[in-house]
C-alpha cells in the first residue's frame, strides 16, 4: 500500500496556551515554564556579569547600568517570576508525589477530577505568591522613589 | 395525539477540511445546518455529508460515547461529537476541527496509530509468572472490591485520544508517551493480579515517560469518560519514585482462587453463579 500523505497537526509551542479553550492549570503550566526559562537566563547573565569583575569591569558601581530604573524594573520581574515559580513548584512537587490528587473514584457524571481536589492547594500557593509579589513590589517601589 | 413542533435554528458549522490528494494545508469551510434541540454534533456532520458535501470525511461508529471513534476539537475543546449537543456549545457558530497532536489523514479523521503504538509499548495486559494462568486458566484470581477500586476508574478509557489532543507537552514532544498510555500503565500496575510493574517502569520511567508531565490537567478536564488521566499519571510518578528509592512495599501478585473442595453449604444461601474459568 502506498504511503498516505498526512498533515502534521501538532500545535508546537503555540499548544502551551493557544489552539483551544483550556483551563487555568494549563496557563499555570505555561507560566511555570516561561518563568523557569527566565530565571535560568537571569542566572546565566548573573554568572557572566560577576565574572566580568575578573577583567576589571565594575558594572555595579554608583551611576552605572545596575543603578538605572530599567534594571531595577527588570530585577522586580525576576523576583516576581521567582515568587510564582517557587510556590507553583511546591504545588507541583506535592501533586506529582500524589499527595493532593485524591484516590481513584467511580466516575459518575458530572465528573470530579483531581483538578478539583488540588484546587485549594493551587489557590493557597497562588495567594502566597501574591503576598510575596506585593511585599516585594512595595520594597521595589520604595527603592525607586528614593 | 398532540402534534409536537421543534424549533429549528440555523447554526453555521465551520469545518476544517484537508484532502491529502489536493491540499497543501487545511482550510476552513462553512455550512449552514438546521439544528433542532437534541441534535448532537455528529448529527450535524451527517446532515452536511448527506445534503451538502458528500466528500466530508469523519470517523464514527457507536453514536453513544462508547467506541471513542468520533473525538474532535469542538469550539476549541477536544471531545466526542456523538455525545455533545450542538445547542449546548453553540448559539450561532460552531467550529469543528480534527484532534490536534495527531496527523490528519483526511478532514476530521486523525491518525491514532502513534497513540495505539505507545499504548502497546506499556504492556497493557496482566503479567503473570506462569503464562498458562492466562492462556489456559484454571481459576479466577483473588481480588477484593477495595483492591478493584484502586484501578477501576482507569479502566473506563475508550482510547478516543481527547486527552492526547489536549496535552501541551505532546504539542512540543511527539516522543512523550502521553496521558492515555501512562494512565493504562498505572491501571495495570495498580491491579493486584499483575506482576509486570518492573517491566512497565522501564518504559514509563524513561526520558519521554511520566516525568515529562507537568500537570497542565487538560487531559482530565477533557476526558469524556471521567477517567482522570492526570490523577493516574501523578500516582504513577509516585510509584516510580518509591520504586527507584526502594521504598515501595513488596507486593506479590494475588494467587489463583480455588473454591472449597469440601464442606456443606449453609442453609438459605443462594447458589453461586457458574464458574467461568477452570471448568
Amino acid at each position: 500500500m502506498a504511503d498516505l500523505k498526512r498533515y502534521d497537526n501538532r500545535l508546537g509551542i503555540w499548544g502551551w496556551i493557544g489552539g483551544g479553550r483550556w483551563g487555568i492549570d494549563r496557563y499555570a503550566y505555561a507560566l511555570h515554564r516561561i518563568t523557569g526559562l527566565g530565571i535560568l537566563s537571569y542566572f546565566l547573565m548573573h554568572i557572566i556579569v560577576t565574572s566580568l569583575r575578573a577583567m576589571g569591569i565594575y558594572l555595579w558601581v554608583e551611576g552605572q547600568f545596575f543603578h538605572k530604573p530599567l534594571f531595577r524594573i527588570g530585577e522586580f520581574f525576576v523576583f516576581a517570576a521567582f515568587a510564582f515559580h517557587a510556590f507553583n513548584g511546591i504545588r507541583l512537587f506535592m501533586v506529582e508525589m500524589g499527595f493532593a490528587v485524591g484516590r481513584p473514584i467511580e466516575p459518575v457524571y458530572p465528573y470530579q477530577t483531581s483538578l478539583n481536589v488540588q484546587r485549594p492547594l493551587f489557590i493557597a500557593m497562588m495567594a502566597l505568591a501574591a503576598i510575596f509579589f506585593a511585599a516585594g513590589g512595595w520594597e521595589f517601589l520604595q527603592y525607586m522613589a528614593k | 395525539m398532540p402534534e409536537t413542533t421543534k424549533m429549528t435554528k440555523d447554526i453555521t458549522f465551520h469545518v476544517r477540511r484537508y484532502d491529502p490528494m489536493k491540499d497543501k494545508e487545511p482550510y476552513m469551510q462553512s455550512f449552514q445546518v438546521p439544528v433542532t434541540p437534541g441534535m448532537v454534533v455528529l448529527d450535524g456532520l451527517h446532515h452536511i455529508k448527506e445534503n451538502l458535501d458528500p466528500t466530508l470525511a469523519l470517523r464514527y461508529s457507536c453514536r453513544m460515547g462508547v467506541c471513542g471513534s468520533c473525538g474532535m476539537l469542538l469550539n476549541g475543546t477536544p471531545t466526542l461529537a456523538c455525545n455533545t449537543q450542538i445547542l449546548d456549545i453553540a448559539t450561532t457558530d460552531l467550529t469543528v476541527a480534527p484532534l490536534p497532536n495527531f496527523h490528519i489523514i483526511k478532514d476530521l479523521v486523525p491518525d491514532l496509530m502513534p497513540m495505539l503504538e505507545k499504548h502497546r509499548a506499556i504492556h497493557p495486559y496482566i503479567h503473570r509468572e506462569k503464562p498458562e494462568e492466562l492462556n489456559d486458566t484454571t481459576g479466577e484470581h483473588y481480588q477484593t472490591p477495595e483492591q478493584l477500586e484502586h484501578y477501576l476508574q482507569f479502566t473506563y478509557c475508550i482510547k478516543c485520544g481527547c486527552c492526547m489532543a489536549g496535552c501541551p507537552t505532546l504539542a512540543t514532544d511527539s516522543e512523550y508517551l502521553g496521558p492515555q498510555p501512562l494512565t493504562q500503565a498505572y491501571r495495570y500496575n495498580a491491579d493486584t493480579r499483575d506482576g509486570g510493574r518492573a517491566a512497565r517502569n522501564e518504559v514509563t520511567g524513561d526520558t519521554h515517560g511520566a516525568f515529562r508531565c507537568h500537570y497542565a490537567g487538560e487531559c482530565s478536564r477533557v476526558c469524556p469518560k471521567g477517567v482522570d488521566p492526570a490523577k493516574a499519571v501523578q500516582l504513577l510518578k509516585r510509584q516510580l519514585v518509591f520504586d527507584y528509592l526502594h521504598l515501595a512495599q513488596k507486593q506479590t501478585p494475588c494467587e489463583l482462587l480455588h473454591g472449597p473442595a469440601k464442606g456443606e453449604k449453609m442453609p438459605n444461601i443462594p447458589t453461586a453463579p457458574a464458574r467461568t474459568a477452570g471448568v
